[in-house]
């Protein structure tokens, strides 16, 4: 065991001096140098030049724009069947979350069977929109937004189309896996490693075209966005076949369990929703985003910091100080990417507010990234001890939770799907109000939700320290906060049956004409 | 940046880094540890009992891991002494939990020593508590019209009991789950308390 150990540690230190001499040679020989004009290589005119903003909805069409520029019939479908699935699952797993709610304010509705009790729906929905809606919607906007950076077209199609099917099964059985009572057991990472292969296959399939077409690229740039992406498609896998060995065992699985989770959240999520925030901002807007160089810190730093965060989910717990503490300090260093993002992002849409009033598209990207420095800052602030000796084991972190995986990453989501649908089909969405009324259920919604919970949590955890008040209290005063997260879970909801119906609704006029863009574009517009 | 595979090789090289300190090294520190003395293995009805426990997601509202009094009053609720690895070798997957929407359960089997107490408050716990929020589990019992010599009958209040005068058995699985619950006791003295987060503690000089 101890040589094990010794040769796993010997093995890491080594990967880690190469990944040093790496940076030094890539630093000295001026790879990762970026200067202000790179981020112009998303827009399509002259550098320097004024870019037109871009959002069909809300502008029209571009000149020249062809239906799915550089996509064809195949990968056009693929990228709608992504997104399409994974809305199913956000719906599905949205409904799962407000059953799950409910039952912690009428504990006695639905106790018939195993399946609907609160500890299996509850993890139903968690893998509904994680495995499920982020996953496949995130890797649906990836199969748009590659080819259009790489300036080339999507390679391996099929292989992709085998992805989304083994991904789906696996999401699925997954999901039923867990109503039946058949678990890991452990927070994010309950889907049985069994089906976990399937997940992983399905991955392979995603990851595969993406990184070929990255190889084949026609620019001499890549740009940030592609950072973030092939970033994740590093991590993801590595993330998920370590922390899914069933190997891990009493504390130490504690600790597994937490570095999966948080990474998860780090380097899998937050790229997909740093990375397509990156596109949508400045080319809706048509202006590049605000310090480039800026973004290069943000991108390496969030590597470094946050991939150690974890441990802060085992602050007074029954592990060595040592590692809690090691990640408690990279939890208050995520402020230095966070600023860095939060600088380049910010500064571009408050500075062109124009574009914030006037394209739907744009307000949900906008709001998700603020959304996203705002839950950042809140993470940094919760693993800091006092503050965390509150709100550990209360209602709070279930509302931080839900501002970084909803409020950021599914809104920045929400946001590009409205952007490259019509840009995809050629076809405009038939009803935008229906675009803004989703806008404002999910938001309202979800500041119901917040704010109850924040309250709540918060009061449960004074009380829970407060050694003169009978437990009972903490749990009793969260009662009318519970029932306000129902409230607002179930607006969300309510958004997110709006959101399909859209998806929905351009379908259906998508089909009446395809033949017709197909046949008036020059044949597949393969650049 | 241009160039696809640095991008990745350090990427990845930084992610091999994070999982050394936060996998690999805590491992090596604790994956060795002897149970503490005063800890049994589960038998196997406790130990499908844990199953239960794990399967209906018990764990999602309540920990196992009480906090040391420095940080909480954990120990005068009657949860428990600070708990070290030593104290979770035989557990697997884990069970520390993140919410204590309902109390810690570390040492419930020491605080509640009742089988009779748990059946009926698994059965229904607003029978016992009129505020609980926990989910009851009635699908873990059966009713009976005339029970047998070997049922075990769980004692119901009028206002919860079935009509008829039918009485309430419980499965198996209620009987396993309970006899997993009766088992947690970490009431020993604790094992290697430097292997436990003591970054709340007063006492200077460690």
């Amino acid at each position: 065991m101890s040589l094990t150990i010794g040769t796993m540690m010997a093995l890491s230190f080594v990967v880690s001096l190469i990944g040093l001499a790496f940076l030094i040679w890539a630093v000295a020989s001026k790879q990762f140098r970026v200067d202000q004009s790179d981020a112009e290589v998303i827009f399509s005119g002259a550098e320097g030049e004024d870019h037109a903003p871009d959002d069909p909805t809300s502008f029209g069409f571009q000149r020249d724009a062809e239906p799915g520029e550089g996509t064809d019939t195949r990968h056009r479908k693929l990228i709608f069947a992504l997104i399409g699935f994974g809305t199913f699952w956000l719906v599905l797993g949205s409904i799962f979350g407000v059953i799950a709610s409910l039952k912690l304010h009428l504990p006695d509705w639905l106790t018939g069977s195993a399946p609907l009790s609160f500890g299996r729906i509850r993890t139903m929905h968690l893998n509904s929109v994680i495995y499920g809606w982020l996953s496949l919607a995130g890797i649906g906007v990836a199969m748009f937004l590659v080819p259009r950076l790489f300036k080339t077209p999507l390679r391996g199609v099929n292989l992709a189309w085998g992805g989304l099917v083994l991904w789906n099964i696996g999401v699925a059985v997954g999901v039923y896996a867990i109503a039946t009572g058949w678990t890991d057991g452990m927070e994010w990472l309950e889907i049985p490693w069994q089906v976990d292969i399937l997940l992983a296959a399905g991955g392979a399939c995603f990851a595969a075209p993406l990184v070929l077409t990255a190889i084949n690229r026609n620019v001499h740039h890549i740009y940030v966005t592609a950072w973030y992406y092939l970033g994740a498609l590093v991590w993801f896998p590595v993330l998920f076949v370590i922390g899914n060995l069933p190997i891990h065992t009493g504390v130490q699985g504690a600790t597994v369990n937490w570095w999966f989770a948080h990474n998860v959240l780090g380097l899998w999520l937050t790229p997909i929703g740093v990375g397509a925030a990156y596109y949508v901002l400045p080319k809706i807007i048509g202006k590049p985003i605000y310090s480039y160089r800026l973004s290069l810190l943000g991108f390496w730093a969030l590597a470094l910091f946050y991939s150690q965060v974890g441990m802060h989910h085992l602050i007074g717990g029954p592990v060595p100080t040592w590692v809690v503490t090691l990640s408690v300090v990279q939890s208050v260093m995520m402020f230095v990417p966070v600023i860095a993002v939060a600088i380049n992002q910010h500064v571009l849409w408050g500075s062109n507010l124009w574009a914030f009033k006037q394209s739907l598209p744009l307000r949900f990207v906008a709001f998700g990234a603020v959304m996203y420095t705002l839950a950042s800052f809140q993470g940094s602030m919760e693993a800091v001890r006092a503050v965390n000796t509150v709100t550990h084991f209360t209602h709070y972190t279930v509302a931080h939770a839900h501002l970084g995986a909803y409020a950021f990453v599914s809104l920045v989501l929400f946001g590009t799907v409205y952007y490259l649908m019509p840009i995809l089909t050629g076809r405009l969405w038939p009803a935008p109000r229906l675009i803004a009324l989703h806008f404002w259920l999910v938001a309202i919604g979800f500041g119901v939700y917040f704010f109850s919970l924040t309250i709540g949590g918060w009061l449960q955890g004074l009380a829970m320290l407060d050694a003169s008040r009978d437990w009972l209290e903490s749990m009793q005063l969260t009662q009318p906060y519970l029932e306000g997260r129902s409230v607002g879970g179930t607006l969300m909801t309510l958004g997110h049956l709006l959101f399909a119906i859209n998806l929905l609704s351009l379908v259906f006029a998508a089909r009446r004409s395809t033949d017709a863009v197909d046949t008036a574009t020059p044949a597949t517009s393969a650049s | 940046m241009n160039k696809v595979l640095p991008l990745a090789v350090l990427a990845f090289a930084i992610l091999a880094f994070a999982t050394l300190m936060l996998v690999i090294l805590p491992a090596a520190q604790f994956r060795t540890v002897e149970p503490a003395d005063g800890l049994e293995p589960y038998t196997a009805a406790e130990e499908r009992g844990r199953q239960q426990y794990v399967d209906l997601g018990c764990y999602y509202c309540h920990s196992q891991q009480p906090r040391s009094p420095d940080q909480a009053p954990d120990l005068q609720r009657g949860w428990g002494r600070a708990t070290t690895p030593a104290d979770y070798v035989y557990d697997d997957p884990h069970v520390l939990g993140t919410m204590r929407t309902g109390p810690d359960l570390m040492n419930v089997g020491a605080r509640m020593p009742s089988q009779g107490w748990h059946l009926t408050h698994l059965y229904q716990p607003r029978a016992i508590e009129e505020s609980s929020i926990m989910p009851a589990y009635p699908f873990l019992f059966e009713i009976k019209q005339n029970p047998g010599e070997n049922d075990v009958v769980v004692p119901v209040p009028a206002e919860y009991a079935p009509a008829d005068g039918a009485q309430v058995v419980a499965r198996q699985s209620a009987l396993d789950l309970t006899a997993y619950l009766l088992s947690l006791d970490r009431t020993y003295p604790a094992d290697d308390l430097e292997l436990r987060d003591l970054g709340y503690d007063r006492t200077e000089a460690r």
